[in-house]
C-alpha cells in the first residue's frame, strides 16, 4: 500500500522496492541489490522527494 | 432532516441523571454561525447546550483516547455519527478505550456540508445559518440564500456508504438509508489516470499552501501518539519548515499513518485553514485497503485491521 500510494503521488514504481531477504542468503541480496541498481539506472537521477537544501 | 436533537438530549439528560456515564460528549453551538464545537457535558441540566445538524462536521472519537482518559474517569457516552462510530470502534480495535468505558449514542446521518462552498457564496460574512429539512437558509448583511442541503455536501458524505453507526448502545432515530455507489473511488481514479509527472505536480499544487499548522492531524481520531513524529527533535524525521519536500513528506507520512484505519469523516479537511483537501492522500489508501484486503475500516469489533495482522493470503507480489 505504501509503494502504491508513492505511485499515486508520481513516484516511479521502479524506484520502490521491497524485498526480505535472511542473513543467510548472501546471494539473494547481491541479485536483488543488482536488479535495483539496474532499474533505478535505466531511470536516471530522481527529481522528485528530493530536498534542495539551498532553497 | 429531523436532527434527532431532541432524542440526543433526552438520552443525554438521562444517562447523566443516572449516572450511567458520567461525560457526554456532544456538539454544542459555536462562536459564529455555521460552526460547533466540541463539548463535554458533566451535568444533566445542561444537555440543552447540544445541537446536532448539518455542520457537525468534526470526528467526537477525536475526543475519547488513552490520552484523553484517565482510569479514574467513569463511562463516557459520545454522540456518535457513523464515521464517528466507526472511529470509536477503531479505538476500542486498537486498545486506546475498552468497548465498556464508552457508551455510544448512535445518530444516522445524512451528511454534514462543506463550509467553503456555502461561504463561497457570499463576498461577505455569514452572520446567519438555519436548517429545516433539507433546506438551508445562509443570511449574511447584504443577502439570504436559500439552499439544498444535497447540494453542498461535503464530498466524503457524498460518497459515505455508512452513514448509521455499524455499532451502538443506543440509537437517537431510525436509521437513514445508505447510499450505494457505481464509482465510490471515482477521484481517486480521476488522479491515477494522469500521468506520472501530473500527478507529482498534482499533489505538489495540492499541499502548496500549507501552513504546517497540524490542524489535520489535530482533528484526525487516528492520530493519538503522545508525541507526532512531525514534533520529534532527535531524530527529526522531518523539516519544519515550509520546504515543499518537507511538507509532502509530511503529507505523505501522515496519510500513511491511517492506512486501513481512515473512516473517510473528513474531520482533516475540515479542521485545515488552507482548505487543502488532504483526503487525496488517504482516499488512495482506503481504495486499496477495499480492492487488498476488502476492509473497512471501524465497522467490526472481531477483526484485526488489515495492516496489524499477517495472513498467508495477504497480496504479496511487491515483494521480490
Amino acid at each position: 500500500m505504501m509503494g502504491n500510494l508513492l505511485e499515486h503521488m508520481g513516484v516511479d514504481r521502479d524506484r520502490i522496492h521491497f524485498s526480505w531477504i535472511s542473513s543467510a542468503e548472501a546471494t539473494k541480496f547481491v541479485d536483488v541489490v543488482k536488479e535495483i541498481s539496474e532499474k533505478v539506472r535505466a531511470l536516471g537521477p530522481n527529481k522528485k522527494f528530493v530536498k534542495d537544501y539551498n532553497k | 432532516m429531523d436532527t434527532c436533537i431532541e432524542k440526543i438530549r433526552a438520552i443525554g439528560a438521562d444517562l447523566l441523571a443516572k449516572g450511567t456515564v458520567e461525560k457526554v460528549i456532544g456538539f454544542a453551538d459555536g462562536s459564529i454561525p455555521m460552526a460547533t464545537r466540541p463539548m463535554a457535558l458533566t451535568s444533566d441540566k445542561d444537555v440543552d447546550k447540544l445541537v446536532f445538524n448539518s455542520v457537525c462536521g468534526l470526528n467526537l472519537a477525536n475526543y475519547v483516547s488513552k490520552n484523553s482518559l484517565s482510569n479514574k474517569e467513569g463511562k463516557i457516552a459520545v454522540v456518535a455519527k457513523g464515521c464517528d462510530a466507526r472511529n470509536l470502534v477503531t479505538h476500542i480495535v486498537e486498545n486506546q478505550i475498552s468497548r465498556e468505558q464508552i457508551y455510544i449514542i448512535g445518530v444516522p446521518c445524512t451528511g454534514m456540508v462543506d463550509k467553503r462552498k456555502i461561504a463561497a457564496l457570499f463576498d461577505d460574512e455569514i452572520t446567519g445559518f438555519e436548517e429545516h429539512g433539507d433546506t438551508l437558509t445562509i443570511t449574511s448583511a447584504s443577502k439570504t440564500e436559500t439552499v439544498k442541503k444535497a447540494d453542498v455536501l461535503r464530498h466524503n458524505c457524498r460518497v459515505c456508504t455508512h452513514r448509521n453507526p455499524p455499532v451502538y448502545d443506543v440509537m437517537a432515530g431510525d436509521p437513514v438509508e445508505e447510499q450505494t455507489l457505481d464509482h465510490p473511488y471515482e477521484d481517486v481514479d480521476q488522479i491515477a489516470a494522469m500521468d506520472l509527472d501530473a500527478r507529482w505536480a498534482y499533489f505538489e499544487n495540492l499541499t502548496k499552501n500549507c501552513i504546517r499548522c497540524y490542524a489535520c492531524r489535530n482533528a484526525c481520531p487516528l492520530c493519538y501518539c503522545p508525541t507526532c513524529f512531525v514534533d520529534e527533535s532527535s531524530p527529526q524525521w522531518v523539516g519544519k519548515g515550509q520546504n515543499e519536500i518537507d511538507v509532502t513528506t509530511f503529507h505523505f507520512l501522515r496519510a500513511f499513518h491511517c492506512a486501513g484505519r481512515c473512516t473517510d469523516c473528513g474531520a482533516c479537511v475540515e479542521a485545515c485553514p488552507m482548505g487543502i483537501n488532504v483526503r487525496d492522500f488517504t482516499r488512495k489508501l482506503n481504495k486499496d485497503a477495499l480492492e487488498l484486503f476488502g476492509w473497512e475500516a471501524g465497522l467490526v469489533l472481531d477483526k484485526r485491521p488489515p495492516l496489524d495482522a499477517y495472513s498467508p493470503n495477504d497480496p504479496n507480489d511487491f515483494i521480490k
